[in-house]
Formats: C-alpha cells, structure tokens, sequence
C-alpha cells in the first residue's frame, strides 16, 4: 500500500538533508537497507494508531528543540558502584573520559569502529533486531536510528563479566541531537550487566540491539536524565534464546517528552524475558510513555511487565503493552501489570493493555489501574507519628516497589532508591 | 492522663450524630474497659481520639495530660503519647514492616526532641520484643501487615505499642477475629506494657478478654454515651445478663 502523500512527503522532507555515514561495505548496506524501510514506512504522525497517546511531532522534526541544561548537584549516579565507565558527551564518544575498554570476558569496540571494519560479527546483529522488530507493528524512528547512528558501543559478553558496564550519556550543548546505536551480544553461558544513565542531549534518539544466546543472563539497568526539557526516543530490540535471561529496568525523571519502546523475542525454551519500568513526573511538561511488545515463540517460558508511573500536577504518562503468544507456544507464563499514581486530578494515564494469544496451555495476566494515595494506609502511618510528606514518600515508594525490585543488582536498586526518595522531597 | 468532656461527634458526610455527649477521665496508671452494643459509638470514640478524618467534633473537650486533643494532627497525637491499636489494622504493600516500624519510632523520637534510635540499637530492641509476642524474623521483614493473619495482626500492633511507649493506650476491640491463645497472647503484650505512667482505654464486646487484661473501670457506652460505670464486676454482669438488662434499667 502507498503512503498517503502527507506522511510521504513528510518523511521526504526529514530525509532531505540526511547523509549516511559511510563504513565498511555490510555497514552501508545495513544503513541504506534501514532508509529504504523508513522510506517505505514512512515517518509517525500522531494519526497512527500507535502514536494515538504521544505526539512524535517533535521526535521527527528536522530540527531539535533547544533544551536547557539542567543543573543537577547530586553528583554522578552509581558513583560508589565498582562499574566500567564509558562517556558520550551530546551523542559522541568521549574516550579520556571513559575508562580502558578492555576487561574479562569481554570485547567493547566503538560502534563506528565496529562499523568500519570488513569483517564484524556486529554485521549479524545491526540493524537486524530492529528489521524483525518492524512486525507487526511498524517503528520507523528505530529505522532511522539504524540509518543515521555514527556512535555507540558493540559489546560481546563470552564470559561473566565482573563489573556492571555503564554508559553515562552527558548532555552539555542546549541544541545537540544524538543518534546513538548500540549492539550487545552476550554469548551462550555469559552474563553481561548494562547500566545506562543520563540526560544525553537536548533530543536523543537511542536504539539498543541484545541477542541474548542460549543459557546467557543479560540485565540492563537505566535511569533516564533529570533534565526537564530533554526529548527521548529509545528503543530496545531483544532476541532471547533457550534458558536465558532478559531484564530490563528504566527510572525516569522529568523530561518533556520520553517514549521508550521495548520490543521482545523469546525464541528458546524456558527463557525468562523481565521489562520494568517507573517514572516520576512533575507538571504539564512532563510526558511519558512505555510501549512494550513481548513475542512467546517457544515453550516454558516466562516474562513480566512492570510499569509504574507516579504523576502528579498535570503529568502525563502512557502505558502501551503487548503480549504475543505464537502458536506452539505452550507453557508461556506472561504477566504484565501497568499501574499509575495519580497525586492530583489534573495528571493522567492512558492505558493500552493487550493479549493475544495462539497457544491453548499458557497462562497470561494483565491489570492496569490508576489511583491515588491510599487515605487509610496514609492514616495509619499518621496515626504512628510518621509525619504526612514522610508517609506519603514511604507509600509512593512502596507503590514503585514491584517496578525496582525487577532489578537483581542490590547497589544499583538502593541508590535508584534514594534518587526516588530526593525527587518526591523536592516534589511535594 | 485522658479527659473528655461532652464529647459530641457527627459524621461529616451524613448529618448524623453518633456520640453524643461522652464524659470519661481516665488516671494515670489506670486501665478503663468500655463495653457496649454495636453500633454504641465505641470505635468512633477511638477513631475521634487519634484524629481520623470523616468525623465532626460539634461539643466537648478531649485532652492528653492537659494538651487539646483534638486541635493537633494525628502525628502530633501519636507524639504527644496517645496510640491506637486498630480493630482492622491496614496493609500496606510495598513497605517492610521493619522500615514502618523504625521511620514511626524515630519520628516519634524527633519530634521529641530526641536523637535517633541506631540501627544497631533498633534491631536489639525490637528483636527482644518481637520474641516476647512470638512475632518472628519473616513476620518483621514482610510488608506491614500484609498476608498476616487476624491473630499476627493484633500481635503487630501490640508490637507497635511496646517499640513507641505511648503514654495512652486504645485498644479498639483488639480481641476480635482472635481464638483463645491469641487472645491470651495479646494479652500478656498489653500486660507487660502496664506501668504507673501508662493507661489504657480498652474497647470490646465480650468480657472474655477483660478476663486476661484486668480493667480498674468498666463503662457501659450505649447510643453515643456512657450510660453505667462500675468495676470489673460490670463486664461479669454483661456477659451473663447481656446488655438489655443495664440498657432498660438506665433508661
């Protein structure tokens, strides 16, 4: 089916002025094979369905809007966490700010590197995971990711690797616009732990690629920028094979506009597939949106969403989450549970929950609810002198527990523990 | 200690007056029962007392040691030395009754004046009595009353009581919900806790748990009011008689 003229001419327009980077001869091929699908599909409006709930106006600009720099005197994240540091600043590398690249079990190359090189194993995976991700729902901003990307990391886990990797996105310039693309492969055995924080630009557009290989553990642990004028497109594209483990957890603070999209393959049996997220926003410029998308293509296997959003004077956020079972997929054990705070009536959450399901021996669960502070748990806490904003902290806490406790690394839990709790203080 | 005078109370939502005028002192050391119908005004009187929201104070005076009750929040009458033990004591996922039960105690603390219990010192004091009301490990790690049964509940609270030292006590029918031996459990926590300088207002229907915590006083509460006082041999006369009998020879 053609596009309609609007959208083709839309797109055309974005396209305009966009060269490619130019590599080795499989990486222009990826690259030029990811423009023909944007191309193809054309870029989202807010009249496609799935982008009914946040408008991606701003996200398919030519331009990025300016975003301020925000002021943040909490010091580095997962400071006191013994992690393998490496930078970008507003979208590139920063190489004397990261650390040595090398380590145990194993290899870490930049992507444009990668990218160069004749003869890669990130050939089998870039762009790869994205492509099988555009069923059935079409992702043309994680197209144009792949087309346009100059930076990233490839990281191949053979091993268990000891110390979490951390990629700290700094946002210094009030106009950047980053494209980052990165690839993580973790081999049959091996255990690789992704930490990724910071604001990273005034409009960041971030694309991850994870090929979990049989019996491999990957866990990914992300805390998205305080920044409030800061705009975001990430997308996680997974391929998790037999006896692997998948999970994933994202805090969000602030930002005017957040959609993370988070597309799962479970392709081995009795894998183990975990998305979770919380967020926490403050005022009518704040924007959140989570849309999952969980595929059952083998037996015995279990995932969970997890999403908890805390809103309050006119917040938005939006919860869009899919589960799949294929055909054959017997066993499949898929839970998924979307929940919002609501501290004012001005805030709200949209909700699209949804199932659909081939196999007839599966067990799937889904719930989605908004509410406010529960009055008579706030009293009995009253009732025992705790003071009413303490009581309030310690039950928005508890509300986002079910979200953190997703996340297996206990340092990293206890220090997205007490960003939480300094948030909701300043946030009363 | 407790002295409420012509206590008059509606609820705010429907024009409708439950207690209606209750007097009631209690001295220091002293542990008063009241007794009564359902639907008497007993639990609103304890609710009124620790400061609920719903309720509409139209008459009378409730003071704690001479401190207006019923002019403070329900965390500064905690601080002040008044504590509720719930009839249904509310769960609360997500927070770990350890966290719960330390955050209570040190902001009591604070707001006193007082430093901070340590961590170290917390957990010796509330172990030693945990132990004593058969309240163990996982039970203090769970979130706060949160899969418990009736009897672990009421235990819970009376736990409460022991780490916080109020100065008054209101047990809002404490024994509902709870066989013999939990009874008797809760009982030994609340005995254990009577002192010179504590009192205790204790709410129930039955006599049966005035059996194991002996009251100095037993008011009989009928129609939002105290309607007859005596001594313990009140509540005896209740469980034989039942109500009706008092009930028609006050009337």
């Amino acid at each position: 089916m053609a596009l309609a003229k609007m959208k083709a001419d839309a797109t055309a327009a974005r396209l305009a002025d966009v060269s490619l980077p130019d590599g080795a001869a499989w990486a222009n091929a990826a690259r030029a094979s990811a423009m023909d699908r944007v191309r193809q599909m054309g870029l989202p409006t807010k009249r496609d369905e799935y982008w009914k709930y946040t408008d991606p106006s701003t996200l398919t600009a030519t331009e990025a809007a300016q975003a301020a720099l925000f002021h943040n005197d909490e010091g580095p994240l997962f400071d006191a966490v013994d992690r393998l540091r490496i930078v970008f600043v507003d979208g590139v590398f920063d190489a004397e700010a990261s650390d040595d690249l090398t380590g145990e079990g194993m290899e870490i190359t930049r992507l444009s590197d990668a990218m160069a090189t004749d003869i890669h194993w990130a050939k089998d995976l870039y762009g790869v995971l994205e492509a099988r991700g555009q069923q059935p729902v079409e992702r043309t901003l994680a197209a144009l990711n792949t087309a346009m990307a100059t930076d990233g990391v490839v990281i191949r886990a053979t091993g268990k690797v000891s110390k979490p990797i951390n990629l700290i996105y700094l946002h210094q310039d009030v106009t950047s616009d980053a494209v980052l693309h990165n690839l993580v492969k973790v081999e049959s055995g091996a255990e690789v732990t992704l930490v990724e924080t910071g604001p990273a630009a005034a409009r960041f557009s971030k694309l991850l690629e994870v090929e979990v290989a049989d019996g491999g553990a990957f866990h990914h642990v992300r805390a998205q920028g305080r920044d409030h004028e800061r705009r975001a497109v990430t997308h996680c594209f997974a391929r998790v094979g037999a006896e692997a483990v998948f999970k994933s957890f994202t805090l969000t603070f602030n930002g005017v506009l957040t959609r993370n999209e988070c597309v799962l393959e479970i392709v081995g049996d009795n894998a183990t597939a975990h998305v979770a997220g919380a967020c926490v926003g403050d005022g009518r410029d704040f924007h959140h949106d989570d849309t999952v998308f969980v595929t059952h293509d083998a037996v015995n296997c279990e995932s969970r969403q997890v999403f908890k959003k805390v809103l309050r004077n006119g917040a938005t956020g939006v919860f869009q989450g899919k589960i799949l079972v294929k055909e054959g997929a017997q066993k499949t054990d898929g839970y998924q549970i979307s929940q919002s705070l609501l501290l004012d009536d001005d805030s709200q959450f949209l909700a699209k929950p949804e199932l659909e399901i081939y196999a007839d021996d599966v067990a799937c669960s889904h719930g989605s609810t908004s509410g406010a502070i529960d009055e008579d748990a706030l009293f009995y806490l009253r009732s025992r002198g705790v003071l009413p904003d303490d009581a309030r902290n310690l039950l928005t806490l508890a509300f986002l527990a079910e979200a953190l406790e997703e996340i297996d690394n206990e340092a990293l839990a206890d220090d997205l523990r007490d960003r939480l709790e300094g948030w909701l203080t300043r946030h009363r | 200690m407790l002295e409420i005078k012509n206590l008059s109370v509606a609820l705010e939502e429907e024009d409708k007056q439950i207690l209606k005028g209750v007097d009631l002192t209690i001295e220091p050391g002293s542990v008063h029962a009241i007794m009564g119908p359902n639907g008497s005004g007993k639990s609103t009187l304890s609710y009124v007392l620790s400061g609920k929201d719903g309720y509409e104070v139209t008459d009378g005076t409730a003071t704690l040691e001479g401190a207006d009750l019923l002019d403070m929040e329900p965390e500064e009458r905690a601080a002040a030395g008044l504590f509720l033990a719930f009839q249904y004591p509310v769960e609360i996922p997500g927070v770990g009754n350890m966290t719960f039960l330390r955050t209570a105690v040190n902001a009591q603390r604070k707001s006193r004046g007082e430093e901070e219990l340590s961590a170290a010192d917390f957990l010796k004091e509330v172990r030693a009595k945990a132990k004593s009301l058969k309240i163990d490990a996982d039970m203090l790690k769970r979130p706060v009353n949160v899969g418990f049964s009736g009897g672990e509940k009421k235990r819970n609270e009376i736990l409460q009581m022991a780490m916080l030292e109020p100065k008054m006590c209101v047990l809002d029918e404490t024994d509902s919900g709870l066989d013999v031996d939990a009874m008797k459990l809760v009982a030994e926590g609340v005995n254990a806790l009577r002192s010179e300088g504590r009192s205790f207002l204790v709410i129930t229907h039955y006599q049966r748990l005035l059996d194991h915590i002996k009251p100095d006083v037993v008011h009989i509460m009928a129609d939002g009011k105290i309607v007859k006082s005596g001594g313990p041999e009140l509540a005896l006369e209740v469980e034989n008689n039942g109500y009706a009998d008092i009930l028609a020879e006050v009337a």
